[in-house]
């Protein structure tokens, strides 16, 4: 007995992860509606225009997409693509030495760097796969569990024990190991060792020589699927899906505040308020939000226990990557570069990360900037007016608390220092800027709602992993608020373009 | 020729801990130790006449106080004297006191944020319980994580119920501290930045790590889980200086009729037959063992004392890729009168503890930076202590010595190798930096002695001058430590085996891993177990 | 405190009446109490006590915690953080309240004082700065200010008390009823007087700027010395709040954030103040944690004991059986009642034994000779002591 206004599920905020939930939800027979405070759906990966003529998403590239995500929810029907074969990625060398890769051709080092790659790719490979299934599946509780629950652990460490004793043995030495020690261990090219630890790094506060969850983060993208279309492709195929299931989806709709009713029983959610005023009501609310938003802003602490609010506060929310986007009336050329459909990635070794780290530490952004770089408009023509192209970076690491603060001039001297360093690869590449978007981590906070800035909401570190992701007694989507359930990045498995939050959660809600 | 029951390489406190234990269970042992002393880094030297310096490693907590009764050690002339606390200096000349009087503490702590006084209540209790856990492993052999014996197993489990009953919130929050940096764990309780600092700087001492880089927050474990007298987090020094922890042991080996040969560097182990049988000395003598102990780190063992063709493969690459940085140093100074600094007052419990040139956690960091880029810092962390103000036997009467350890100082300069010079520039930095917060400290100086990483690396024979024997981090703890499937300190090589640092459960004047490593030796030779249980005074 | 003292910052910290007590501290027997000097007695324990049960007696409790929370979210945020309803305490009241963590596990006990609408203040025995800072994050409008070394108290029990103060001017005191709160101009300031205190008596507690400390003490002694005033410290204080059956930190239940076994510290049911829990308010810390022990029942639960013979029980181990083998809970506190003339004691015991029998393990000794006996205990539900002049609205003059 559904009245006027009040859904099964309403799910808050439409990026990847809500369409993913609600489609999901939608597709059990839920009636969801799903609410997003800007004016168009896919969060960070919604295309906005930053140039007449010019569009970009601020996630530039999809890479390991759920596959199975992708399959049960029919985004070929959609007009997706998936499995379109790997992201080629090339370390670009001040000295024009590039290194090349794609999938696990390797080109541009000796030998014996490939002999090792090999060796190191397939050891990863194995780790990776063992791990693929956890990424899909609600991590239990350590404490009283159900058999299922049991069973999820039992297949985790049978999975790790099938890997035999010495990849065993060796997963458990270095799935901590800092980035640098990892490469040092196989690799002699700066340039290579480079390219292979950005994807441990890259969105995280995790330096080179940072002990922790690194190498976690690299096993976890190298699995899933890639897709052609590019982050717009993927965004308009899950809203497809959502819509198709049936969710409804409202944009320009921003949540002002969850409703918590209380009785003697104790707390429970039981819909939204929005900035207007408007009330939904609801069995579920979700929020696909980040926590601290979810919590400190929608819920309310008055609502929470101390102890779970504090362990929300100190999350360590803080982004530190920057976005640059650049309008080019022509084809950029980089040097000794054929190919510019991949990934470029301009680090030409680790000190130079490790360095860029350093500044950021202390509120700076680096001289010497590392980035990763993409030129979106070639798989997506509708970016960018014909022959000329959208060039996107991610830029590491930008601090969110810029000492003496963010403002119109040091955006501007931190773009041209970027376009500078870009210059040198790319020789001739600033005469052809028509025009320019500089995103910081403190933009993206307050574009798109992202406390911090940051892209997987909180730290992929693991302390906030697993079940501690984002804090326990919340790992599990579900929170300590009945009703009210986690469908973002901040939850497990985390963040990038995957789905893989928004699934589990719909999972737990359907249980 | 003769024949030993064992060799064991290196004189280090562990080394001679190792050959106690052996002895003590009938063994025929000889210990052959490369230098002219013996203790390794625990070693008291007369560098200036009348002036004793524990010339490497200072102070003493994490010593096991059951191997110290075990062994009798009191009896063997060795005292251990707790410390009263620490001062810290702020960059700015702030001063922290810390002693260890609850009252006194809280009211120090509230003068600089009474926020933070409440706080230390709860950091301490937290501190504690984490330690406890892991003070329950440290005479404990890890078990080998993909092993099916009985024995793995049983351990597995034994450490599978020790963590299940912290109960379910606080196994999250080990994990937290486990992985995370110092200064992030330590904002969860603290507001104050001298207070921070203070308390984060047992989370650098001795690694490549900074007080930012995840990991860190072990690290500061693992120098306050040690105890003196049950009373957790304390620290003592030796009376005579740390010496007189390696000459205790040293004498209660040689009562159990165990030999100790000094100036007989170890050339090469020997191997026959895929069996370790002795060990060739650099004079070119043989000595033949039924088993060989290295007390080196493993990075020396098994790179430049054996043949890489006696090694199983692979081994020879795990070795490579230990890590063991250098990353501290240690200057001594002999000092004509007692030093006094600005903003301390001059009573008589100053100076009975340690004094930490701290700044902030900014300069923590920065300091690291240097390391990272083959520099020291201006403005380096520097620990210090005085023992003469309470140990007569260490300096003249009315003289003293001052011990100080400086983190951070890289093995290798980004300018080339280290030479008399630079070393004399590192002193001064350190001089400069006690004299800000001492003015005249400098006209005290009657004798200073210099160590840099590469120093101990060639004296001590500890890899890159790394105080642990390889960094305390995950990859290398535990089951990990030395290396994934040789924690259980039998090596590679049959009848070779460790007992230093590099094994569980790491560096710290502790003696543990020495005993450890007997308790094992002797299981393989069907001998009774001579290796006392741990007391554990918070079960 | 004298600049050239190099013991300066090693000292302890001297509450704003320590002028006039330290002469008469004659035993000079001192301990700490959060970094201030405090008087374990001033001359006999015993003879302090009786002055509480039978003139009127001081206690300095300046160096209590005491904090001003103000501000729109105030109560609200004070609403959230301890167990009772808040909303239902008027102004210029006072009430005993605990917190506790998210596990229901008791951060601390203290008293609320409404001050105003949006004003209260708390007071608790240790530090609490950190739980409040941590209780007040998310609220826009509340702020928590530590004012301990701000106001100086001094805590006035005992039959006679109300007689003194009304002589002292404080006109309409008498009309004061328990956990009420009253204002008198004083000298240049005011003075603030609750009717609250730890004997389970007739009592007041004063508060005041510590400048005027001294010249409240001062009037305080000429007219209470007709009325047999003394001053009194921990010992008699622990007397008397044993007889009133009030706990005590460090010795009924240990501050949670600061127990390292976390068995160690105890839940509201468990120390018998189920009372101050009320599910019926809006949402508060350890809520779900403390419904669910409700419902499931307290493991242990602090009982009354009134145990036979003479000797006090003090760290006695209590059993089920006269042979001593099921042991079902141990002794917190236990002392010698000079008012009930019993020998009581405060005990945790397995909630499962409460209804059985209780025996009392007892050590002691005469002339250095340990002996030990088995005691039958009887639980009581009233306290050991607990007048009518207490409650009595107004209170007689003796």
């Amino acid at each position: 007995m559904t009245q006027l206004g009040h859904y099964d599920s309403i799910i808050i905020g439409a990026g990847h992860n809500g369409l993913v939930c609600a489609a999901y939800l939608a597709r059990a027979g839920q009636r969801v509606l799903l609410l997003e405070a800007s004016d168009s759906v896919g969060g960070l990966a919604s295309s906005r225009e930053f140039h007449p003529g010019f569009k970009a998403p601020v996630a530039h590239s999809v890479n390991h997409f759920s596959k199975s995500i992708a399959v049960e929810l029919g985004l070929k029907a959609h007009g997706l693509v998936i499995d379109v074969g790997s992201v080629p990625c090339v370390g670009l060398s001040p000295e024009g030495k590039h290194v090349f890769l794609n999938g696990a051709e390797l080109r541009g080092v000796s030998d014996d760097e490939r002999e090792a790659y090999a060796r190191y790719s397939r050891q990863l490979q194995r780790f990776a796969r063992a791990l693929e299934p956890f990424w899909l599946k609600t991590i239990p509780r350590i404490g009283p569990n159900k058999l299922g629950d049991m069973l999820t652990f039992g297949h985790m460490g049978l999975n790790l024990r099938r890997l035999g004793k010495a990849d065993l043995r060796e997963f458990l030495r270095v799935f901590s190991l800092p980035m640098r020690d990892l490469m040092d261990e196989n690799f002699d090219s700066d340039i290579l060792k480079s390219l292979l630890s950005w994807d441990g790094l890259i969105g995280s506060k995790m330096a080179p020589r940072s002990p922790n969850n690194a190498v976690l983060t690299l096993l976890y993208r190298m699995v899933g699927t890639t897709m052609s279309g590019g982050v717009g492709a993927l965004v308009s195929a899950l809203e497809a899906a959502a819509t198709a299931a049936g969710a409804e989806i409202r944009t320009d709709a921003r949540v002002q505040r969850i409703r918590v009713s209380g009785s003697a029983s104790g707390l429970r959610a039981t819909g939204v308020e929005l900035g207007n005023g408007e009330v939904f009501e609801a069995d579920w609310v979700v929020s696909s939000a980040d926590p601290q938003t979810t919590f400190l802003s929608l819920i309310g602490v008055e609502n929470l226990e101390i102890d779970f609010t504090n362990r929300i506060k100190r999350l360590r929310c803080k982004g530190y990557v920057a976005k640059l986007h650049l309008a080019l009336n022509s084809s950029p050329t980089f040097g000794g570069i054929e190919d510019s459909g991949g990934r470029m990635i301009i680090a030409p070794d680790l000190d130079s990360i490790e360095f860029a780290f350093d500044d950021a530490k202390y509120g700076r952004w680096s001289e010497h900037p590392v980035m990763e770089i993409t030129l979106p408009s070639v798989h997506d023509a509708s970016l960018a007016p014909p022959d000329q192209h959208v060039l996107s970076a991610h830029v590491m690491f930008v601090p969110y608390d810029l000492q003496g603060g963010w403002n119109e001039a040091t955006r501007d001297a931190l773009s041209e220092r970027i376009i500078d360093t870009i210059e040198r690869y790319a020789p001739g590449i600033r005469q052809t800027v028509v025009g320019r978007e500089l995103l910081t981590p403190a933009d993206l906070e307050h574009a798109f709602g992202v406390t911090g800035g940051h892209w997987h909401h909180t730290e992929m570190a693991l302390d906030q992993m697993l079940m501690m992701r984002p804090t326990y007694e919340a790992a599990q989507y579900a929170t300590p608020i009945p009703g009210l359930y986690l469908c973002g990045a901040g939850c497990h498995p985390g963040g990038d373009l995957t789905g893989a939050p928004g699934h589990n959660a719909a999972h737990e809600i359907l249980k | 020729m003769k024949r030993y029951d064992a060799i064991i390489i290196g004189a280090g406190h562990n080394g001679l801990t190792n050959a106690a234990y052996l002895a003590k269970a009938g063994l025929d042992v000889v210990v052959v130790e490369k230098n002219d002393y013996i203790g390794g880094a625990a070693a008291s030297r007369e560098m200036h006449e009348g002036w004793i310096y524990s010339s490497c490693s200072y102070v003493c907590s994490m010593m096991r106080q059951a191997i110290h009764r075990d062994l009798d050690l009191s009896r063997h002339g060795l005292m251990l004297v707790p410390y009263l606390g620490t001062v810290s200096f702020a960059d700015d000349g702030q001063v922290l006191k810390l002693y260890t009087n609850a009252e006194v503490e809280y009211l120090e702590l509230r003068r600089h944020s009474p926020h933070d006084a409440d706080s230390m209540h709860r950091f301490r209790a937290d501190l504690t319980r984490y330690s406890q856990l892991i003070r329950k492993t440290l005479m404990r052999t890890p078990p080998d994580p993909v092993s099916f014996k009985p024995r793995d197993i049983k351990e597995l489990l034994f450490l599978a119920r020790q963590f299940w009953t912290l109960g379910e919130r606080e196994i999250y929050e080990y994990i937290r501290f486990f992985t995370m940096s110092a200064a992030e764990f330590l904002d969860d309780y603290f507001e104050n930045g001298l207070i921070k600092a203070s308390m984060a700087t047992p989370g650098i001492i001795g690694t490549a790590l900074g007080v930012c880089s995840p990991g860190s927050a072990y690290i500061l474990l693992h120098h306050v889980m040690g105890d003196v007298d049950g009373n957790i987090g304390a620290w003592g020094l030796a009376r005579g200086g740390m010496g007189a922890i390696s000459n205790a042991i040293a004498s209660a080996l040689q009562a159990e009729g165990g030999e100790i040969r000094t100036h007989s560097g170890v050339q090469q182990i020997m191997v026959r037959h895929g069996k370790a049988c002795g060990v060739v000395l650099e004079n070119g003598d043989e000595i033949n063992a039924g088993i060989v102990v290295s007390n080196l780190d493993a990075k020396r063992t098994f790179t430049q004392i054996m043949d890489r063709k006696d090694l199983p493969p692979g081994i020879y690459d795990k070795a490579r890729n230990f890590k063991i940085r250098g990353s501290s140093g240690k200057v001594n100074i002999a000092l004509s009168g007692l030093p006094k600094f600005t903003n301390v007052p001059e009573n008589r419990y100053i100076n009975r503890g340690g004094l930490t040139f701290t700044g902030s956690m900014e300069t923590l960091e920065r300091a690291y930076d240097c390391w990272k880029r083959g520099r020291w810092s201006d403005v380096p962390f520097v620990e210090s202590v005085i023992p003469s103000a309470w140990d007569p036997t260490v300096a003249p009467p009315g003289k003293h010595w001052m011990s100080n350890f400086i983190q951070y100082c890289p093995p290798k300069l980004a300018s080339g190798p280290w030479t008399p010079e630079k070393r004399d520039a590192f002193g001064q930095t350190v001089v400069d930096r006690i004299e800000r917060y001492s003015p005249g400290f400098r006209d005290l100086i009657v004798h200073m002695e210099v160590r840099t990483p590469d120093d101990i690396e060639k004296e001590i024979g500890l890899t890159e001058g790394n105080i642990f024997q390889g960094e305390l981090t995950i990859d290398q703890l535990h089951f990990n430590r030395p290396f994934p499937g040789y924690a259980q300190y039998r090596m590679p090589v049959k009848n070779l085996y460790m007992c230093g640092s590099s094994t569980h459960p790491g560096g710290g004047v502790s003696a543990t891993c020495g005993a450890n490593a007997a308790r094992e030796i002797l299981m393989d030779l069907k001998r009774p177990n001579t290796v006392p249980q741990d007391d554990c005074y918070d079960e | 405190m004298n600049k050239a003292d190099p013991y300066a910052g090693e000292r302890l910290l001297e509450s704003p009446f320590h002028p006039r007590q330290a002469p008469l501290n004659l035993r000079e027997a001192w301990s700490a109490w959060n970094g201030y000097r405090f008087a374990e007695c001033y001359y006999d324990a015993e003879y302090e006590y009786f002055c509480v049960r039978n003139a009127c007696a001081t206690y300095d409790i300046s160096p209590m915690q005491k904090y001003i929370i103000s501000g729109g979210d105030s109560e609200a945020m004070l609403n959230r953080m301890v167990t009772r309803d808040v909303t239902k305490l008027k102004e210029n009241r006072v009430t005993y309240v605990v917190w506790c963590n998210d596990q229901g596990r008791m951060v601390d006990d203290g008293t609320i004082f409404k001050l105003a609408s949006d004003r209260f203040m708390l007071t608790c025995g240790s530090s609490c700065v950190a739980w409040l800072k941590m209780s007040a994050f998310g609220f826009a409008d509340v702020s928590c200010e530590d004012v301990s070394d701000k106001i100086a108290a001094l805590s006035f029990q005992g039959p006679t008390t109300c007689a003194v103060l009304k002589r002292m001017g404080l006109d309409g005191i008498e009309t004061a009823k328990p956990y009420d709160i009253r204002h008198f101009p004083f000298g240049r300031g005011p003075l603030m007087v609750s009717r609250t205190g730890f004997t389970g008596d007739l009592g007041y507690e004063l508060w005041i700027d510590p400048a005027l400390a001294l010249e409240l003490w001062d009037r305080l002694y000429a007219i209470g010395a007709d009325y047999g005033i003394q001053p009194y410290g921990e010992a008699a204080t622990n007397m008397a709040r044993l007889e009133a059956g009030f706990i005590m930190p460090g010795m009924e239940f240990n501050e949670a954030l600061k127990t390292v076994h976390l068995e160690h510290d105890h839940t509201p049911f468990e120390l018998n103040l189920g009372w101050l829990v009320d599910f019926n308010k809006p949402h508060f810390n350890g809520r779900s944690a403390l419904l669910a022990e409700k419902q499931r029942g307290p493991k242990y639960v602090l009982t009354r004991l009134d145990i036979e013979g003479n000797k006090p029980a003090e760290h006695s181990w209590l059993y089920g059986n006269k042979r001593c083998t099921k042991e079902i809970g141990y002794v917190t506190s236990a002392m010698w009642s000079p008012a009930a003339k019993a020998n009581i004691a405060l005990a945790m015991i397995r909630s499962e034994h409460l209804k059985g029998e209780i025996w009392a393990f007892i050590d002691y000794a005469k002339e250095l000779r340990q002996y030990s006996k088995i005691a039958r205990c009887t639980v009581k539900d009233k306290p050991f002591w607990a007048p009518g002049r207490a409650r009595a609205t107004p209170p007689a003059d003796f």
